[in-house]
C-alpha cells in the first residue's frame, strides 16, 4: 500500500513510464543537497524541478518508484508530481542510452538539412527516434530549437553542444564514444 | 563599430571577475545606490530600453508598475529560458560576461526593491548555468552579492533555477508556473506579474539582454543610450541571423539597423549568389517577409507597422529553393508539439493546422484546405489566454497570403480524395446559425 492518501494501490495503474526494479531511496548526499536546494526557494513546491534534476541524477529516469518518493520529499501529492515529469521534456521516463543524441529539427536546422543528418544516424546505428540501440549505448532523439542556430544544423550530445554538423562528423563522434 | 554586451566576446577568462572588472563590471552600482529608486526607473524609461525578449515592451515603464506600498516581498526574475526559433543571443551574455547580467540584475532590484532573484535557464543550457553559477559564487565571495551589496544596506540573493525543456515557459507568467514547480501553464492577464507574480508577489520579470544593458544606461546617460538607437527604440540589441546566409552568427547593432543591411552586409548575403524569397525577421513567432519588403528598419514599431514584428530579433533567411509550405509545416509541428494544451483554440488550432500541411504534402489536401488554414488560425487569434496561439496562427495566416500559390500548387497534385469539397461546417463553425 502507498502513502498516497488514496486508498488505491496506484502501483497497479499503468502511467507508461518504465518502472526500477523496486523502490528507490534517496543517498545521503541527494539528501543534503536536497535541503540546500530547500533555502533557496520561499516555499518546497517551488523546488521541485531541481529535486526532480537530482531524481534524474541519481536514479537514471523517473519512475513512478521516483515520483513517490519526491513527493515524500516535497510533501506534495503523487498526481502533482507526475503532472510536472509529464509536461517537461527532458526527463526520462525511461531508462536512457550511455549517450543521448538530440538532433534539432527546428527550422534553421531544417533549413540546413537537418532530416538528412537524422536518416544518417538512424542508419549508422539502426535505430528510429526515440529509440535505444540494442547494446545501450546510444538513444537517438529530435528536439526542439536548441538556440544553436549559428552553427545549423546542430544537436545536444549528453550535455554538449555541437553544432556545423555533417554526415562524417556526426560518425566520427559515435565512433569517439564507445 | 560599438559593443556594449558582446564587448568581452573572444577576450580571455571574460567570464571571471578579475577580468571582468577590468572592463568595467560592477563600476555602476555606486551610481544606482546614489540615484533613488524612482529616478532609477525614470532614468531607464527615459532610456527607450526597451524588452528584448519578444515582446518589446519598455523596461523602465514594466518597473513603473511594481506598487509603491505592498508589504509582499519583491522578485526579480529573469528569462533566460531563449527557446524562440532563430534566437541565440542570450547565451552569448551568460557565457561570457554573466558579470555584466549580474550588475543588471543588481540595479533592476535596486530599481523595485527586491531581494531576491531567481534567473530561470532552459534546461539544455550548461554552459551558461555554469558560468552563471560561477559568477555569483565569485560575486558572493567579493562581497558584491550577499546581505551588504558592495557594502551598502541592501541584501540580495540571485538563485540559478533551471528548465527542464518547455518552449511555453519562456512566456512570463509559465515561467512563474514553472518556478513554482507547477506545469508551464501560462496565467491570465490582468493580475501583472508586476503586481501578482512569483507566489503572487509584485515580481518583475525581464529578458537577459535587457538587464545587461541596463549598467551601460546608467554608464553613459539615458539620452546617450537612447541616441543609439531610433525613435522611441533606444540603444543597440544583439540581432541572430541564421538560415541561408554566409555568416550565420549574432550581431550587436544598433535598434532599427535596416533588414537589408543585417543580411546583405554583416552577414555576407546568401550563399551560391541564390535570390532572396523571404524572410523571418523576429523568430519563428514572427510573420514572414517577402523579398520586396526587406528594407524596413528592425525596431519594433517599424516591424509593427508593416504587420510583423521584431519580437526577438531571430532573423532567418530563406533563398529561392525553399518550399513554403514544407517551412510552414516544420514550423507549425513545433507550435503543436510545445502548445501548453490549456486552451482548446490552440491545443486543436495548431495540431488541425499541422495535420493539414502535412496532409497536403503528402498529397491529400482537399479543396477548401487552404482557407481552413486560415479560418483555423483566425479563430485562434485572440481568443487564448497567453500569446503562444497568436504566435503560431500569424505566421500561418503570413505565409499562406503571401505565398498562396505555393500552397494551391501542392493542392493541384492531390488526388481528389471526394468529388466535392467538404461543407464549410465540417469543422469548428459555430453550432448556432
Amino acid at each position: 500500500m502507498s502513502g498516497n492518501g488514496t486508498g488505491h494501490d496506484l502501483s497497479k495503474v499503468d502511467y507508461g513510464m518504465v518502472d526500477h526494479p523496486g523502490p528507490v531511496a534517496w543517498s545521503e548526499a541527494a539528501l543534503r543537497e536536497i535541503e540546500q536546494i530547500f533555502s533557496r526557494y520561499p516555499d518546497k513546491r517551488s523546488a521541485t524541478l531541481p529535486v526532480l534534476w537530482v531524481a534524474v541524477r541519481e536514479f537514471g529516469w523517473i519512475s513512478y518508484q521516483v515520483e513517490l518518493i519526491v513527493g515524500e520529499v516535497l510533501q506534495r501529492p503523487l498526481n502533482e508530481i507526475h503532472n510536472v515529469v509529464s509536461f517537461y521534456t527532458m526527463y526520462p521516463k525511461r531508462p536512457m542510452g550511455k549517450h543521448h543524441i538530440q538532433i534539432c529539427r527546428n527550422i534553421s536546422c531544417w533549413l540546413a538539412g537537418s532530416e538528412k543528418l537524422t536518416d544518417h544516424v538512424k542508419q549508422v546505428l539502426g535505430i528510429g527516434v526515440g529509440e535505444t540501440t540494442p547494446d545501450g549505448r546510444f538513444t537517438l532523439s529530435e528536439v526542439e530549437c536548441l538556440a544553436y542556430c549559428e552553427c545549423a544544423p546542430a544537436m545536444r550530445f549528453d550535455d554538449r553542444y555541437v553544432g556545423n554538423l555533417t554526415k562524417e562528423s556526426l560518425s566520427g563522434i559515435i565512433g569517439e564514444n564507445p | 563599430m560599438l559593443k556594449l554586451v558582446t564587448k568581452l566576446v573572444g577576450v580571455e577568462n571574460s567570464h571571471t571577475l578579475s577580468v571582468a572588472r577590468t572592463h568595467g563590471a560592477y563600476s555602476r552600482i555606486e551610481k544606482a545606490f546614489a540615484m533613488t529608486p524612482e529616478a532609477l526607473i525614470q532614468e531607464v524609461i527615459n532610456s527607450n530600453l526597451r524588452g528584448l525578449g519578444g515582446a518589446g515592451f519598455p523596461a523602465g515603464r514594466k518597473w513603473s508598475f511594481i506598487p509603491k506600498d505592498s508589504p509582499k516581498p519583491r522578485y526579480l526574475v529573469v528569462n533566460a529560458d531563449e527557446g524562440e526559433p532563430g534566437t541565440c543571443k542570450d547565451k552569448y551574455v551568460m557565457i561570457h560576461d554573466p558579470h555584466l547580467m549580474l550588475e543588471g540584475i543588481i540595479i533592476a532590484c535596486r530599481a523595485i526593491n527586491a531581494h531576491r532573484c531567481y534567473i530561470y535557464v532552459r534546461g539544455e543550457y550548461d554552459l551558461p548555468i555554469a558560468r552563471v553559477e560561477n559568477a555569483i559564487a565569485e560575486a558572493k565571495a567579493a562581497g558584491i552579492l550577499g546581505e551588504r551589496v558592495m557594502g551598502h544596506d541592501f541584501a540580495l540573493e540571485v538563485v540559478v533555477h533551471r528548465g527542464a525543456g518547455a518552449y511555453i515557459c519562456g512566456e512570463e507568467t509559465a515561467l512563474l508556473e514553472s518556478l513554482e514547480g507547477k506545469r508551464g501553464w501560462p496565467r491570465l492577464k490582468p493580475p501583472f506579474p508586476a503586481v501578482e507574480g512569483y507566489m503572487r508577489c509584485p515580481t518583475v520579470v525581464n529578458n537577459v539582454e535587457t538587464l545587461a544593458y541596463v549598467p551601460h544606461v546608467l554608464e553613459m546617460g539615458a539620452p546617450a543610450f537612447a541616441g543609439l538607437g531610433s525613435e522611441r527604440n533606444g540603444g543597440l540589441r544583439m540581432y541572430s541571423i541564421s538560415g541561408h546566409v554566409n555568416k550565420p552568427g549574432v550581431y550587436e547593432l544598433p535598434m532599427g539597423t535596416p533588414l537589408r543591411e543585417i543580411i546583405y552586409e554583416h552577414a555576407g548575403g546568401i550563399p551560391g549568389g541564390r535570390a532572396l524569397k523571404a524572410v523571418v525577421p523576429g523568430g519563428s513567432s514572427s510573420p514572414i517577409l517577402r523579398a520586396d519588403e526587406i528594407d524596413v528598419k528592425m525596431d519594433f514599431d517599424s516591424l509593427a507597422k508593416i504587420g510583423s514584428m521584431l519580437g526577438s530579433a531571430g532573423i532567418i533567411v530563406f533563398d529561392e529553393t525553399v518550399s513554403i509550405p514544407e517551412a510552414m509545416l516544420v514550423i507549425i509541428r513545433f507550435y503543436a508539439h510545445e502548445s501548453c494544451g490549456q486552451c482548446t483554440p490552440c491545443r486543436e488550432g495548431t495540431a488541425w493546422i499541422e495535420e493539414m500541411v502535412a496532409r497536403l504534402l503528402s498529397g491529400r489536401g482537399r479543396a477548401g484546405d487552404v482557407d481552413n488554414m486560415l479560418r483555423v488560425s483566425k479563430n485562434i487569434l485572440g481568443n487564448t489566454i497567453c500569446p503562444l496561439g497568436d504566435a503560431a496562427a500569424l505566421p500561418v495566416m503570413s505565409y499562406v497570403t503571401k505565398f498562396r500559390s505555393e500552397f494551391e500548387a501542392w493542392l493541384e497534385k492531390s488526388r481528389p480524395v471526394s468529388s466535392f469539397p467538404l461543407p464549410a461546417t465540417h469543422i469548428g463553425e459555430p453550432a448556432v446559425a
